[in-house]
């Protein structure tokens, strides 16, 4: 049981490790200074060369913002060209058909913005033409618009006055050849080394031990999962995602894909202080978002290596904790620790199924996205606890009565009114969404039998968790959502392009605008923002408006179904 | 717009040859060296492929060690859980049926002795591990019904333990099957 443990805060220190000297190393990455991987520098040229981008070419908030929202247009029909007519294309060889519109349209917006809610499964769903050139293609550029629009915000944080923030293209670019390629090759093969298949053959079929004739999927797996876990994507290439093993072989990899996972949002948190040189506001970062990780990790972990009392009750031995939909190579504390990284982190890949969780653990994996600014995604993490910064800001301004500032800029109405749209769309389309989808299935509950694949308030907690998820951008789901429906195809797909969009140009707007605006210097009045207590007001703002809103949803789900078993 | 969508188009087309095309080419030459050459690890027995080294397969004659509840039935071409929630008075039936099934089975073993991975379903469909406790809870049923010494049989799974530093320990039910086999083609 212990050594269990052990393997989690080695997980944990692994990431921690790794992600603060790759933060310093972004941080150059993004000033322009010197780094180790500037021989790459004659490529990148040639790349935007061959694409007719001036890479130098400052850009302000609002262009930054045509160009992101511009080449996420091309992506979406690209995606949607490609998997509408994979059956007929090549690189098909288990013969996979190509998707309905609907099921295209919510798979081409899921992987667009970085989610993956995957309402097929990956072994009869998509053909290899479309795990690489859809999937894999989409995890790679959907992180690196992310990081991009998060470095926007480092460049308008400095303390000066303009309009130029640096140049899309560049920030997008970088992240892809010097962070994510280079990563993901390094993954790639170890996972190939344990036993990942990286093959464009079909299916292998085989006569099993005992005389069963069985199919093994394979496929370009090693490539695709690689991206998946270090773009904080989620999408699996098998239907069981990190808990099939081919996917995900053993504990080896299970480490690797974890701290990849984690790596890459805690490792901007570092990187802004780097770049800003202000390493204690990263610090109180760190600190706000590892109490909020810590405080929905630590019960998830108990509930799960105590087992299902149902189950004890029937006199079973439970000493390995609870086990339905869970692999015996990760064992109860790793799969406990996989699902709250993946939740507060919106990547979403999963180890085990989440559906099988206890209610509390279902519970903390749902308040992990519906905060969804502890680390959180590949740059966007840092742009949701952007906006609460700034709500913080405002309020710990008005309680002292002085015109609230951060890091030297004044922040006004028009900011704040931006940062409360966007902090509050979430609870919208989460609850809305939720609410008319209850509506639906209570209104006529036998044609949509198949919706649920629990009763009473399990069945009521898969629902929150699909708008939970969809909105988080997190993608993980409690699968026993039958979701492969034109409502939840649609009602999801709509919900992912606001919850993903939105927060991007919030955020950058904002900082835009912070970004013109004359600096104050730093005086008795001022509120420092690299202290723990300003720290305890963002968390403070964060368990306020997040966990509150959402209070009265989980009381009739996970709340209610944990009192109902203990 | 129009300024913005050529270099939009241009540059998704550099990248697509990038991340689709020398990408995946680098992954899969690396793959060649790996063993099995980049199509997963296979386990053989006579010079003939029986499995995947990590992925589990359906035991369900008493002379094998039988694999954890699938929710997939072993398909191997279409992983899943369950997804039962903790609560669902359903699930909670098909795992109490699931145990009277063992204890029918499996003579002799009483409930406390069965651990909760042989009557779960696990998180692929394909889990090819076990508890020691769920192999050694077989042993008995299977020493009978092949007629050996359920010492030897104990020693095999001892054998095939694979003991974790920060994770479970755990055996291959594949790999402790074929070592069966291959007990009796020894003393035969």
């Amino acid at each position: 049981m212990n050594q269990d443990l052990l393997g989690v805060l080695v997980m944990f220190g692994l990431a921690l490790g790794l992600a603060l000297p790759l933060g310093r190393f972004l941080a150059n990455v993004f000033r322009g200074d010197k780094n180790a991987l500037d021989f790459l520098a004659p490529v990148e040229r040639g790349i935007f060369r061959l694409s007719g981008i001036d890479a130098n070419r400052e850009m302000t908030w609002q262009q930054h913002l045509v160009a992101l929202l511009t080449i996420n247009l091309v992506w979406f029909v690209l995606a949607m060209a490609v998997l509408c007519t994979q059956g007929v294309l090549p690189l098909n060889p288990d013969h996979n058909p190509s998707m309905s519109p609907d099921l295209a349209f919510n798979t081409a917006i899921s992987f667009l913005v970085n989610c993956n809610l995957q309402h097929y499964s990956g072994e009869s769903g998509l053909s290899y033409l479309s795990q690489i050139v859809v999937i894999t293609f989409l995890q790679f550029v959907s992180a690196a618009t992310g990081i991009a629009a998060a470095v926007v915000i480092f460049n308008a944080l400095q303390a000066r006055t303009t309009d130029k923030l640096g140049n899309f293209y560049n920030y997008f670019l970088k992240s892809l050849t010097r962070l994510l390629l280079p990563l993901s090759l390094v993954i790639a093969l170890i996972l190939a080394f344990n036993g990942t298949p990286m093959t464009m053959a079909g299916k292998q079929e085989l006569v099993t031990l005992q005389g069963d004739s069985v199919a093994v999927s394979r496929g370009p797996v090693a490539a695709m999962v690689a991206i998946k876990e270090l773009g904080t994507n989620g999408g699996g290439f098998y239907g069981a995602n990190s808990a099939h093993p081919l996917e995900n072989p053993n504990f080896v990899t299970n480490v690797v894909e974890n701290v990849a996972l984690t790596l890459i949002p805690l490792a901007m948190i570092f990187a802004l202080g780097f770049y800003l040189k202000r390493k204690r506001l990263a610090w109180m970062i760190f600190g706000v978002m590892t109490v909020g990780f810590v405080a929905l990790l630590a019960p998830t972990i108990y509930y799960e290596m105590h087992g299902n009392p149902a189950i004890s009750q029937m006199g079973i031995n439970q000493s390995l904790g609870a086990l339905e939909g869970k692999e015996m190579r990760f064992g109860a504390a790793a799969s406990a620790y996989w699902s709250i990284t993946n939740t507060v982190i919106s990547c979403g890949s999963i180890n085990s199924m989440h559906d099988s969780f206890m209610p509390l653990s279902g519970l903390c994996q749902m308040l992990g996205m519906m905060t969804n600014a502890f680390y959180g995604g590949c740059g966007v993490g840092l742009l949701n606890f952007f906006a609460y910064l700034i709500i913080a800001v405002f309020i710990a301004g008005l309680m002292v009565g002085r015109t609230p500032e951060f890091l030297g800029k004044k922040i006004e109405a028009r900011e704040m009114k931006i940062a409360v749209i966007v902090t509050l769309l979430h609870p919208l389309l989460i609850l809305a969404g939720t609410a008319m989808t209850a509506h639906l299935y209570a209104g006529n509950p036998t044609e949509y039998a198949g919706w649920l694949a629990n009763p009473g308030y399990h069945g009521f907690s898969e629902m929150l968790y699909e708008f939970t998820s969809a909105s988080a951008n997190n993608g993980s789901g409690f699968e026993g959502l039958g979701d492969n429906t034109p409502w939840w195809n649609i009602s999801t797909g709509v919900v992912l392009l606001l919850s993903r969009f939105l927060p991007i140009i919030g955020p950058v707007a904002i900082a835009g605008l912070l970004a013109r605006k004359k600096v104050v210097p730093e005086s008795a009045g001022t509120l420092p923002a690299d202290t723990a207590t300003f720290g305890v007001m963002v968390l403070a703002v964060i368990v306020i408006i997040a966990a509150l809103a959402f209070f009265p949803a989980l009381a009739l789900g996970p709340i209610a179904e944990h009192f109902s078993l203990y | 717009m129009k300024n913005q969508l050529l270099p939009a188009i241009r540059l998704t087309l550099v990248l697509l040859v990038v991340c689709c095309l020398i990408y995946p080419a680098l992954v899969w030459a690396g793959a060649q060296l790996a063993p099995g050459q980049g199509l997963g690890e296979t386990v053989s027995k006579n010079g003939r492929v029986v499995g995947y080294d990590n992925v589990g397969q359906k035991f369900d004659r008493p002379e094998y060690f039988s694999s954890r509840p699938s929710a997939v039935d072993y398909n191997a071409a279409g992983s899943a859980g369950s997804n039962k929630g903790p609560s669902n008075p359903e699930y909670l039936g098909t795992v109490k049926a699931r145990l009277d099934t063992f204890l029918l089975q499996n003579p002799g073993v009483t409930k406390d002795q069965v651990p909760a991975e042989l009557i779960t379903a696990s998180g692929s469909g394909l889990d090819p591990h076990l508890s020691a406790q769920g192999a050694y809870v077989q042993v008995a049923r299977i020493a009978k019904a092949r007629n050996i010494d359920s010492n030897t049989i104990k020693s095999l799974i001892n054998n095939n333990l694979e003991k974790g530093v920060i994770n479970p320990d755990r055996v291959n039910v594949l790999r402790l099957n074929l070592a069966l086999d291959n007990l009796a083609s020894a003393s035969r």
